[in-house]
């Protein structure tokens, strides 16, 4: 057996591994029905997506490798693409840090109200998070003719003469839709946050009056903030990954494909050639494309948030 | 961890602030809520004040037609109605207490052992948070139709089970177990299943409390999209979608559905809130 750790060669590094996982057999048990799950539904495909973005794929014969040409022919030669990119990234400038400041305005400002009313307010911004379908009633609202709720309203204010087609002019419908994704947008970041914040330290409040904290914007900055870091850091990866994801509501307002594009995402590219034109080595690239931008996203994003109150 | 009831008069308060935030508080809760009262409404109205010119927001004469027509429409349906409400109950009930069970038994060694690998798994799983499962779409088909699962139940809940939000929120409640608990029944010479089971599930309740309604709402939505194609395996969302889909006649029984398929999920929030808020507020990524 080896006696001491200082002279341990490879082999005897790999052993003392060894028995070290031997020790835990229990511990990998535990953690197996999980990874595997994970391994074979979100670690290989994303594996595989990069993989495949390199290929000719269309399910039917062998994929065949073609170096970058997805690449090029997305950034170069696909002007759909580059609509969709302008739109998925006026999305996400736009949800994204609106959605955040929604987010933690709402839950800061329930705060402070008594309990019944907050707990009614929490549920009423929380519901069209997890109302599925429900977000289907703003096709009525910007219903184009004048059964629609907007242009009857407007109609009867004398602000417009006749309907406009809301859901079918490339004018309004990415506005609609950042809109709705909007509305859509408060979910488990405003959660974590109404439980940061009622789990801020009470007598740090106190202690900061004392030391000079004269308004509820400084008791903000210095005193709320700080206290809630990691909450703002989970609120800003949920946040930032939803804007930059937004498809669905596109597709199902503005119809699919959209006129002239104009509701066009990067997921709906996506959608487009993986399940209908079946090119799916190009389909692939558009993902590793959208993946490592959320990933980047998100890590600048934390680097600013980890700055505040500083 | 509780949540304070009672909170004390807070300092540094001016009224014209009051005023100013608490007038953006309540326009933001018209904006939530105008298109929920929309539906509520739509739902108890008769056809004719559905399609009343102007639209109006609030029901005249509210009835119960709408659900009458959704019943006679769904009693032929394709396959029994009933059909679509079982596979509905099968995966939501399967999906969610599997995945709790499953992101539980992971979530306690990872919070509070140390092992070769452990701390790759955590990484990996925090990483995993910062994309969407639309960016895997195809690739996650791929892997499901090699596994012969296309067109079956295991297309919707084998995934369901490797869903990392869930994990993250369990393991950051159950880091702040104190250690001490834990110590004490492994002298006693508890397996580590046995600490999971005994001491570790139910001081975590409200974690995977908060966890079945995640995954309820999720399941609940699930019209199986691609994954499935049997008439006879669909969900019921999926059926109410397509009676839905029949055109200008079927507003009113579309607004029925959508206050139904709402109110199921909203409802159980409802219920267990004060969980939910209470492991939230373990759910920080830690610096």
């Amino acid at each position: 057996m080896v006696s001491g750790a200082s002279d341990l060669g490879p082999r005897g590094k790999l052993q003392r591994l060894w028995r070290e996982m031997r020790h835990n057999k229990m511990k990998y048990l535990m953690v197996a029905p999980f990874m595997t799950a994970f391994f074979l539904f979100v670690f290989l495909p994303v594996f595989s997506s990069i993989l495949l973005s390199l290929t000719n794929f269309n399910m039917l014969q062998m994929p065949q490798f073609i170096g970058a040409q997805n690449y090029i022919n997305l950034l170069l030669h696909d002007a759909i693409f580059l609509i969709a990119i302008r739109n998925t990234l006026l999305i996400a400038f736009i949800t994204g840090p609106l959605s955040y400041l929604l987010c933690f305005i709402l839950a800061w400002l329930i705060n402070e109200l008594k309990r019944p009313l907050r707990v009614f307010l929490t549920v009423v911004f929380y519901a069209p998070s997890i109302s599925g379908n429900a977000f289907l009633i703003w096709r009525l609202i910007f219903s184009s003719d004048l059964y629609g709720y907007a242009n009857s309203t407007l109609v009867n204010w004398g602000f417009i003469q006749e309907p406009l087609l809301w859901l079918q002019d490339p004018k309004y419908i990415i506005w609609i839709v950042i809109l709705v994704q909007i509305w859509l947008s408060l979910g488990v970041s405003f959660l974590s946050f109404i439980a940061g914040l009622q789990n801020v330290d009470r007598t740090l409040y106190e202690a900061g009056a004392i030391d000079g904290v004269r308004n509820r914007w400084q008791e903000l900055w210095h005193i709320t903030l700080p206290s809630m870091k990691p909450q703002l850091l989970f609120g800003a990866v949920i946040q930032i990954t939803a804007s930059f994801s937004v498809g669905d509501v596109s597709m199902q307002l503005a119809g699919f494909p959209s006129v002239s594009y104009a509701g066009r995402t990067v997921i709906t590219h996506l959608m487009d050639y993986g399940t209908i034109r079946f090119e799916m080595g190009y389909a692939s690239s558009i993902a590793t494309l959208l993946f490592l931008t959320m990933i980047f996203a998100n890590l600048v994003i934390q680097k600013l948030i980890r700055r505040v109150g500083q | 961890m509780a949540v304070k009831k009672h909170r004390s008069k807070r300092l540094n308060r001016s009224l014209g602030g009051d005023l100013v935030l608490f007038f953006f508080l309540a326009l933001f809760g018209l904006f939530s809520a105008w298109p929920l009262i929309f539906i509520v409404n739509n739902a108890f109205k008769p056809l004719n004040e559905i399609l009343l010119f102007p639209p109006r927001l609030l029901v005249r004469n509210p009835t119960l037609n709408n659900y009458r027509d959704l019943i006679s429409l769904m009693s032929n349906s394709w396959v029994p109605f009933s059909r679509y409400v079982f596979n509905t109950l099968y995966i939501t009930l399967l999906g969610t207490v599997g995945s709790v069970f499953i992101s539980s038994l992971a979530a306690f060694p990872l919070a509070k052992f140390r092992f070769p690998g452990s701390t790759i798994m955590s990484k990996m799983i925090v990483y995993s948070l910062m994309f969407s499962a639309a960016v895997t779409g195809i690739p996650s088909y791929l892997v499901i139709s090699r596994l012969g699962l296309l067109d079956s139940y295991g297309a919707i809940l084998l995934p369901t089970f490797g869903t990392t939000l869930g994990l993250y929120l369990m393991q950051n409640f159950i880091v702040q177990i104190p250690d001490a608990l834990i110590e004490s029944a492994k002298m006693d010479g508890a397996s580590d299943l046995k600490i999971y089971w005994t001491i570790v599930m139910p001081l975590a309740r409200p974690a995977w409390l908060t966890l079945v309604i995640l995954q309820f709402q999720a399941l609940w939505g699930a019209t199986g999209g691609t994954y499935i194609y049997s008439e006879k395996l669909k969900p019921l969302s999926y059926a109410l979608s397509q009676i839905v889909e029949g055109g200008v006649a079927r507003t009113g029984v579309a607004a029925a559905v959508s206050l139904f398929m709402l109110i199921v999920p909203l409802t159980v929030f409802v219920i267990s809130q004060s969980n939910v808020i209470e492991t939230m507020a373990t759910s920080g990524i830690k610096e």
